[in-house]
C-alpha cells in the first residue's frame, strides 16, 4: 500500500484540540504521556527492588498501584489510535528517522541519548510537551506557558550542534 | 455540570475506560499531524517545517476557548479542572533541557509512543533512554529536590499573573496563535526556497 500524506496541520490540531477538551469536560485534566511513562518505570522497578522503590523519596510518590491510574489507560489508548491511524495511511515499517548526514548506528545513539536528557527534565519540569505545555497552555497555566516557550528555545538552541542528524 | 468524573457521573473504572478512548483519539490525530516521524519534529528546529507550532497553537487555542465558552454558558466548573502547578524554576530549566533532549532525540514521550507503534526503531531506543532518565532523576532526587521545589507559585494562571480577564487573556492567546501560523507559513517558505 502506498503511503498517504500526513493530514494537514490545522485540521489535526483541531483534531487533537477537541481531544483535549472533551477530557476537560468528561475528567476534569488534560492528555499527558510522560506521567505514564514513569509510572511503568516504577512498576518494573517494584518487580525486583521494591524495597528500592520504597526508599526512594521520588518512586515512593508512584508506588501504590503504579499502574491503577488514568495515564496509563490513555496511554495504551495512544498506542492503539497511533498504531490504527499509522495501518490506515499505509505508514506501518520498520524504519529509522534521520537527515541522509548520519549513520544508523549514530542515529540510534542520539535517539537514546536525547531520550535520557528528556526523561530527566520531563521529571524536573512535572509534565512534558503533552501533559504540561499542551495541557497547561489550554488552562493558561503559568508554569506551562513558560515551560513552552523554555522547550522552543532550548530545541533552537541547540539544533545547529546535531545539524547533521537532521538537515 | 462538569468535569463529570469530578462531579461523581461515573466511577474510577468508566474514566479508565473514557482515558483508554481519548488516549486513542490523541494517537490517532498524533500520527495524522506525521508525529510519528522524528524527521519532521525535528525540522521544526530548523524552519523546514513548522508543523509541531501549528498544531500545538490550533490545538490550544480550540481547547482553551471551548473551556472559555463552557464557562460562560455555565457548563463547565474551572475550579474542579487541574490545572498544572507552577513551580516556575524548575519548569523554565526543566524546558530548556526537554528542548536539547527534543532536537538530540527527536521525539518527546507522547510522540516516540506513536513513532514506536508505526515502527519507527528509532523511538524503540528514545523510549528506552526516556525510561533511562527517569531512573537517574530518581536516583539523583536528594541532589535536584532544591531545584525541583523552586519557584513554586501554586496554581496561578495567566490572568491572575497579569491581572487580566480571561477573555483578554484568549484573545492575547489567539492573536499569538494568529502571529505564530503567519510566521510559521513565512519561515517554510523562506527555508524551502533557499534548499531548492
Amino acid at each position: 500500500m502506498k503511503e498517504k500524506k500526513y493530514w494537514p496541520p490545522y485540521l489535526s490540531g483541531i483534531g487533537l484540540g477537541i481531544t483535549l477538551l472533551l477530557a476537560f469536560v468528561l475528567m476534569g485534566r488534560g492528555l499527558g504521556a510522560s506521567g505514564a511513562m514513569m509510572r511503568f518505570e516504577v512498576w518494573f522497578l517494584g518487580l525486583f527492588a521494591s524495597s528500592h522503590v520504597a526508599a526512594n523519596p521520588y518512586f515512593a510518590k508512584y508506588a501504590l498501584n503504579p499502574l491503577s491510574n488514568w495515564l496509563v489507560y490513555e496511554i495504551i489508548g495512544v498506542m492503539v489510535g497511533g498504531f490504527l491511524s499509522g495501518a490506515l495511511a499505509g505508514r506501518l515499517k520498520f524504519t529509522i528517522g534521520k537527515g541522509p548526514r548520519i549513520s544508523n548506528k549514530g542515529r540510534l545513539i542520539l535517539a537514546f541519548t536525547g531520550g535520557t536528557i528528556m526523561g530527566f527534565a520531563a521529571r524536573l519540569a512535572r509534565g512534558c510537551t503533552s501533559g504540561l505545555a499542551l495541557t497547561g497552555g489550554a488552562t493558561m497555566a503559568v508554569g506551562g506557558w513558560a515551560f513552552m516557550f523554555a522547550v522552543f528555545a532550548g530545541g533552537y538552541a541547540m539544533a545547529w550542534f546535531v545539524r547533521k542528524q537532521w538537515i | 455540570m462538569a468535569p463529570f468524573y469530578k462531579f461523581d457521573y461515573f466511577s474510577e473504572g468508566t474514566g479508565f475506560i473514557i482515558a483508554l478512548l481519548l488516549g486513542v483519539s490523541f494517537g490517532f490525530w498524533l500520527e495524522r499531524a506525521g508525529f510519528g516521524s522524528s524527521k519532521k519534529l525535528a525540522l521544526q528546529f530548523y524552519f523546514r517545517d513548522m508543523t509541531v507550532l501549528k498544531v500545538m497553537f490550533t490545538s490550544i487555542v480550540v481547547a482553551m476557548v471551548g473551556l472559555a465558552f463552557f464557562t460562560l454558558f455555565g457548563w463547565i466548573d474551572m475550579t474542579a479542572v487541574y490545572i498544572n502547578p507552577t513551580y516556575i524554576w524548575a519548569q523554565v530549566i526543566g524546558g530548556l533541557i526537554l528542548g536539547v533532549g527534543f532536537v538530540v532525540g527527536g521525539y518527546c514521550p507522547g510522540t516516540s509512543v506513536v513513532g514506536a507503534v508505526t515502527g519507527r526503531i528509532d523511538a524503540y531506543f528514545f523510549l528506552g533512554g526516556a525510561l533511562f532518565g527517569m531512573f537517574i532523576f530518581g536516583e539523583m532526587f536528594p541532589w535536584v529536590e532544591d531545584l525541583f521545589l523552586s519557584g513554586n507559585m501554586g496554581a496561578i494562571r495567566l490572568p491572575e499573573l497579569f491581572n487580566l480577564s480571561t477573555g483578554v487573556v484568549v484573545f492575547l492567546v489567539i492573536l499569538l496563535a494568529i502571529g505564530m501560523f503567519y510566521g510559521g507559513e513565512w519561515l517554510e517558505n523562506k527555508f524551502r526556497e533557499e534548499e531548492a
